[in-house]
Formats: structure tokens, sequence, C-alpha cells
């Protein structure tokens, strides 16, 4: 069964908007005609902590959880969480990652550093790597708070979603004044 | 229509559509969004109880009046529901009564993780156990239905990845034929003294042999034979992974956990060679499986502990795995009190003073983690303020003084006040500081009895806490401003001294509170880094929005760094510095 199903992995650190990116992949699938589901811990994870959301689409869907090894897409909003997360994914999987550092608290507190050099140890393992500057091209766009958006509309291109689901996703969950930028954000992302 | 919506969504719209007129909870992961969403359908009167005890005998008042009832709370709350749940098997129902307990396996937001299921069978209250939002909705409706048609509460067990996973659902209409609530006395069978209860018991057992035989043919229990070698008896979200991991086996999906069909599993397991029984924790199903003679494989190969994943299952049936990368050592990412929360500094000040700190259940829990590191125990709700207490009664007078409680206004209301009366009645000498938030925090903000809301917002009275605490007799009331250092430190070590009951209570709200006249945020603070002497003494308090920035050639020097993006403008930090590093960027 699970070869006609979609596993998209999103991770992050809470505070991200990585739930709300989440919702919208999920919506869009479910416009396009898709059995979807979505799994993610709320709770604890808000305040700061690591973050991983499921999303699942195909004819019928039954675990909401993506089983272990067999994501296809991981959506990195941080390179750290990118890395951790990267078991979650299938051999020859497809990583969309921002190109962001988020200090830890240990890292923050000078007792340990920040991994370096981690885009390369994705792109020695996935070679489908896409890195994003979603925090620069979002500010291009009009609000460096987008920088969801222009990421979600680099993952769109590599779904088997059409274009005008992920608009009618968009126009239904992101409130209307930010939807100008927002539209702009994700068709440079699905221009990468 | 069809929507996506988390399990709590759907089960909220079940309420609806089941005609539900009151919906009470308190919150709590994962079950909180339950009540966050019946407040859309302004049919339902969807109020937050003080605890999960008052959030259930409100709504069995209601049901009692007429109407449908649902009650929502997480895995543990039904320990503090348990009192009135045990009677209200006896006494029935009038207006159908649901009750939702959230169980947390893994442990993802909870301090235990008990199987509600064992609740179900010990109380005699039937269960359903829903498998995704579809369900959740449709379950919900329907235990309302039964639970008046069988004149017995019903329970729905969620669980973290029902509660918070989200899927399609068709959604139907809200029924709208149910008779008017109206008083209507019957105390031989609501007034539960010995003599009527004797009555009752016995309706209660017959009533659960009825359903039993009456669930083997409810659709909600579904046999579903497919390759006939395996059999496999699930529900709830284990029947997902079965159907993932085991796609050719038969199932015995069980949409009621409680009481189990007997003649249903019977059948199932005549028709196939060999019998699992898949499910999270206890072994709830399998026991009573191997009590009716069948014999079934289920807890050698699936883990008493956790949640079960479709990895995990693959490992029961020794199914190969994906060859995945292996994970990698990296620096983890705890959760973290916010930037400019006001519990930081009473922490900062109870590891100065080297307190033996009673804690509780709250975002201040997290004063547990380094290198605030001030906390010691952390058992349930309200529990902080009766341990104080205990402690207090068996070591030296010099550490007596060491014992100081922590609590957040809301866990305070939910069941501390009985705490601290018992602490003044029984003269501990313990200190209590009262971390009053002015929100119940870690479920996301959720008003309380203190805080001057309600939860459809409308304004209500605040209780007031100092007050309260001067009623249950207690002298020593200090109010502080916890984002002041030395006064924090000062009198907390100044009512640690003394011989007496003291309540120390802080007066900054949540950084999180989106109301305007609340929470303001003041001017960010930044570090002159030609003062900055690399002291790290500002790292201490553990904030995400100070980092530390290495020199970068290779010695352990460095400077401290504010992220103005995550600054608040607390001020505590600046209070840390002594070399005025830090101050105001104007």
């Amino acid at each position: 069964m699970s070869h006609q199903i979609t596993n998209v992995l999103l991770v992050g650190v809470g505070g991200q908007g990585i739930l709300l990116a989440s919702e919208i992949l999920s919506e869009a699938a479910m416009l396009a005609g898709f059995d979807v589901k979505k799994s993610e811990i709320h709770g604890m994870s808000q305040r700061g902590g690591s973050v991983v959301s499921h999303v699942r689409y195909g004819t019928e869907v039954f675990s909401p959880i993506v089983p272990e090894g067999e994501g296809d897409i991981l959506f990195g909003f941080e390179l750290m969480e990118t890395v951790r997360a990267l078991p979650l994914l299938k051999p020859g999987g497809t990583v969309v990652a921002n190109d962001l550092q988020i200090s830890p608290p240990s890292v923050l507190m000078g007792q340990e550093t920040y991994p370096m050099g981690l885009a390369e140890r994705i792109k020695a393992q996935f070679a489908d790597l896409l890195l994003v500057d979603g925090q620069k091209m979002a500010t291009d766009a009009g609000n460096v708070r987008a920088a969801n958006t222009v990421l979600l509309g680099a993952v769109s291109k590599r779904l088997d979603i059409a274009e005008k689901f992920w608009l009618n996703a968009l126009e239904k969950m992101v409130p209307a004044k930010a939807l100008d930028v927002n539209l702009r954000a994700f068709r440079m992302g699905r221009e990468l | 229509m069809k929507e996506i919506l988390s399990g709590n969504e759907a089960i909220a719209r079940g309420a609806y559509e089941a005609g539900c007129l009151v919906a009470c909870a308190y919150p709590g992961t994962p079950s909180t969004e339950i009540l966050e969403n019946t407040i859309k359908y302004k049919e339902i009167d969807s109020s937050w109880a003080p605890n999960e005890k008052v959030a259930l005998e409100v709504a069995i008042g209601a049901s009692f009046g007429g109407g449908r009832a649902l009650c929502t709370m997480k895995h543990v709350g039904v320990n503090v529901a348990a009192d009135p749940l045990f009677t209200l098997s006896y006494t029935g129902v009038r207006g159908g009564l649901v009750l939702v307990a959230a169980d947390d396996p893994e442990m993802h937001s909870s301090q235990n993780e008990q199987d509600s299921r064992n609740y179900a069978k010990f109380a005699k209250v039937p269960m359903l156990e829903p498998s995704d939002s579809q369900e959740c909705k449709e379950f919900t409706r329907l235990a309302f239905e039964l639970s008046e048609q069988y004149d017995t509460p019903f329970m729905l067990r969620s669980s973290t990845r029902i509660s918070h996973g989200k899927s399609v659902v068709e959604l139907g209409e809200r029924v709208t034929d149910l008779p008017l609530p109206k008083l209507e006395k019957n105390p031989a069978k609501l007034v539960m003294l010995p003599g009527n209860a004797r009555v009752r018991h016995p309706l209660v057992e017959q009533n659960l042999v009825n359903l039993s035989k009456a669930a083997a043919k409810m659709p909600l229990n579904r046999l579903e034979l497919r390759d006939t070698k395996i059999g496999i008896i699930t529900a709830g979200i284990c029947y997902q992974y079965v159907r993932e991991v085991l796609p050719h086996a038969s199932t015995l999906k069980l949409g009621m956990v409680h009481p189990l069909p007997h003649d249903l599993i019977r059948e199932f397991a005549s028709k196939v060679d060999k019998l699992y029984v898949i499910e999270e924790l206890d072994p709830f199903i399998e026991d009573q499986v191997k009590a009716i003679g069948i014999a079934a494989t289920g807890k050698e190969i699936i883990s008493l502990c956790g949640e079960l994943t479709p990895g995990r299952l693959r490992d029961a049936f020794g199914l190969p795995q994906p060859a995945g990368i292996p994970v990698e050592k990296m620096p983890g990412r705890p959760p973290n009190m916010c930037p400019g929360c006001p519990h930081r500094g009473v922490f900062f000040a109870l590891n100065q003073l080297k307190a033996y700190v009673t804690g509780d259940i709250g975002c201040y829990t997290l004063g547990f983690m380094p290198p605030l590191s001030a906390m010691d125990t952390c058992v349930c709700m309200g529990a902080s303020i009766g341990m104080a207490t205990g402690v207090t009664k068996v070591v030296s007078a010099e550490e007596k003084k060491k014992v100081v409680a922590v609590i957040g206004d809301s866990t305070f209301l939910h069941t501390g006040i009985n705490g601290l009366m018992d602490m003044v009645y029984n003269n501990s000498p313990a200190t209590v500081i009262i971390l009053d938030n002015s929100i119940t925090g870690m479920t996301g903000r959720q008003d309380n009895p203190a805080s001057g809301f309600t939860l459809m917002d409308q304004p209500t009275n605040a209780v007031q806490i100092p007050l309260l605490c001067k009623a249950l007799g207690v002298k020593n009331i200090r109010v502080i401003n916890p984002l002041d250092l030395e006064e924090t430190k000062r009198v907390i070590a100044e009512e640690m001294e003394r011989p007496e009951t003291s309540v120390i209570i802080t007066n900054k709200p949540c950084v999180l509170i989106k109301r305007d006249d609340v929470f303001q945020k003041g001017p960010v603070y930044a570090v002159d880094a030609d003062k900055c002497t690399g002291c790290r003494a500002c790292l201490k308090i553990g904030c995400p929005a100070i980092e530390w920035c290495p020199a970068g050639d290779g010695s352990k020097k460095g400077k401290a760094r504010i992220d103005p993006l995550l600054c608040t403008g607390c001020d505590v930090c600046r209070q840390l510095c002594k070399f005025d590093a830090i101050g105001s960027v104007k």
C-alpha cells in the first residue's frame, strides 16, 4: 500500500510556523482529491523544542505517522533539525532545507558548538538537496516572516499536486492582510 | 462537506452534531483543543472548570437536568475526576453524557502513561475508541445516543496521535429532535445512599452484559477477513499501524473496548490460524481474550511501554526495516522557558539559595532544566504543597528551612488550595511560592478562575489569590515582582527562615498573553561589546535570547549577544551583569 502514498516530513524549531505549513500542505492535498493524514506533537514542543510534523497523502492512508525510513521529502526549516530527521527519509529521498541555524540552549550557553558543515553532510547522503535562503528571499518578497512560504513553494514543485490547489489552500489558511506577500513568496519558491 | 480535522476538532464536531448542550473541561495535553473547538458552536455552553472533578460534576448536573453533556480531560485528569465517575455509573444519566479521556503513550507531555481503558472496566463505564478523525466524530455522536439508550455514561478514549492527528472528515448536521431539558425528580435513582445504590449496582452489571452481547452486532466492531493465517484484534491508532504494516492480515477492529464483544472475538478466533492482540500500553484486550479461554500473542512482542509506531510493529513481527541512515549525535533541543518568562528569576534565586523545591505541573516544571536546575520533585497537579508539608515533618530543623513548594496560579486553583489549607492547619514551616502569571500557560494560554475571563472570552470574577490565602489562615503573604532579582531572592530567603507557613505570590503575567493590557514588551536590550568581559554571568539564567559568541581563536573567550528579535526587555539579565555591559536600546 505504502508505495502509493507520498510521505512528507516537516521539521524545525517550535515557533517557526511548521504547523501552518503542514496545514496548507494537507489542505492542498485534500483539495486535489487525495486522502490525507497529518500528525505532530503539540504541548512541550512549543517552547522552542524540536518539532516534527508528518503529512501523508494518497488513495488511502492508514498510519498518520510516516513509517521510519519511508519519508519521500524532508522539508527542513532549520539545518540541525533537518539533519536530525534524515534517518526518517528513504534512501534517495528529497531534501528541501532552509539555510538557517537556530542555536539550541546548550549552544546559547557556550557548552556545545553548533555543528559545522551540515549542508555538505546532507548533500553527501542525499544528492537531491535544495538549500534555500528562505529569510533573504522572503525579505525580497516583502516580509521575512514569509520564509516558510518560499520553502513551501519549492516543496510544492516536487509534489504531484496542481498549483491551483496550493493557491486555494493558501487563500484559505493565510490571513487576508498577509496573503499578497505569501503568494509572491510561494511563486518565488516554485521557481527554485 | 469534507474538512481536514484533528481528532480533537472532530470530537467537538461530533458533540455539536449530537445536540450536546454543555461542554466542560480542565485543559490538559492532548485533550485541550476539544473545548477550544466546542466554543465555535454557539449552541454549546463551553466552560473551563478549576479541575477535572468539577468539570465532570458540571457535566453530570447538565445530564441530570436533561441535556447532553461532554466532559474532556487528559488521562491523569481522570484520576482527579474518578470520585464522581465511579458512582455515576450507578446513577446512570438523563441527557447523554460522554467523558473523553485522552491518553499520552510515550509521555510526549505527561508525567506517566496510564492506560485509561482500565478506568472503563474499573468504573463499569462502557468505552469507545476511535482510530481516526472521522471515527472521532462518529463515535462521539454514537456515544451520546448509546449513553441514553443504555442509561450509562460513556467514555471515549483518545490518544496523542488520535487527538493531534488530522484526517479527512465528512461533516453532518446537528440533531434537532431532542427533548428540551427540564427538572425531573428521581431520587431513588440519583441519590446514592446505600439502600438505593444496592438496587442500582446489579442493573449496572446487567447493562454491561447486555452491551457486550449487543456489541457483537454493532458496526463499530468490525470483522475484516483477509488472509486468515494471521488474525489481529486491535483498536484505535494501532489499527492504522496494523493495516499499514500487515495489509494482508485479517483484523477484528474494535470500536468498543469495554465491554468487549465476546461472541465476536470467539467467531474471529475460530476463523484464523494464529491470533494476535496489538495494543499500546496495558494488555487490556489481551487479558480478557485469554480469560475467555482463547490463546493469543500480544505483550510478548509489543512493549508495555511507550507508543506503537509502524517501525516498532515491523520489529515485533520480524519484518525487514528500510535501510535509513543512522541517527547523528547532535546537541539536543529541549523545550525552554520563553524569553522574558516571569518564572526565570524565581528559579535562579531558588538555585542560589540551595532550596529543596517541591515542584508541580506547568511551564515552571522547566525550572528543572539546566542552568536553572531548581526543582527536586514533580508528581502530579497540586502535589507540591502537600509534599512540602510532608518533607518538613521528617527532616531536621535546619533542613526544614530549605523546603519550598512552587505552584502556578492555575495549578493552585486546580488542587493546591487543599494542600495549603492543610499546611496552615497542621503548622508546616514550609514556604509556598505561587507563580501567578495570570494564565494556564503550558497547555497554550487558557483562562482560569483567577484570570478574569471565561473560555467564551467573557469578563468575569477573578479570584484574588492573596485574599484566598489569607482566608485559609496564612499569616505571611508577600507579593513580589519576579523580574526584580534582588527583591525576589531577599524575600524568598526571609520566608524560608520563618518557622511558619508563608506564601510568596509573583505578580508578572505570561509573556504570551495576547490581551492588550496584560503583558507589555519593554525596550529591547543589547550587550555593549566593549564592556562585556565574557564572564558568562548572564548565561546562568538560560534565556533563549542571550547567545554566547566564542572569540573564534580556539580559546574559551567570547562575549554575550542579545537577539533583538527575541528579547522582551524583562531586565533580568541586566541585573546579573557586574560590568554594566547590558542596557536597553533607546
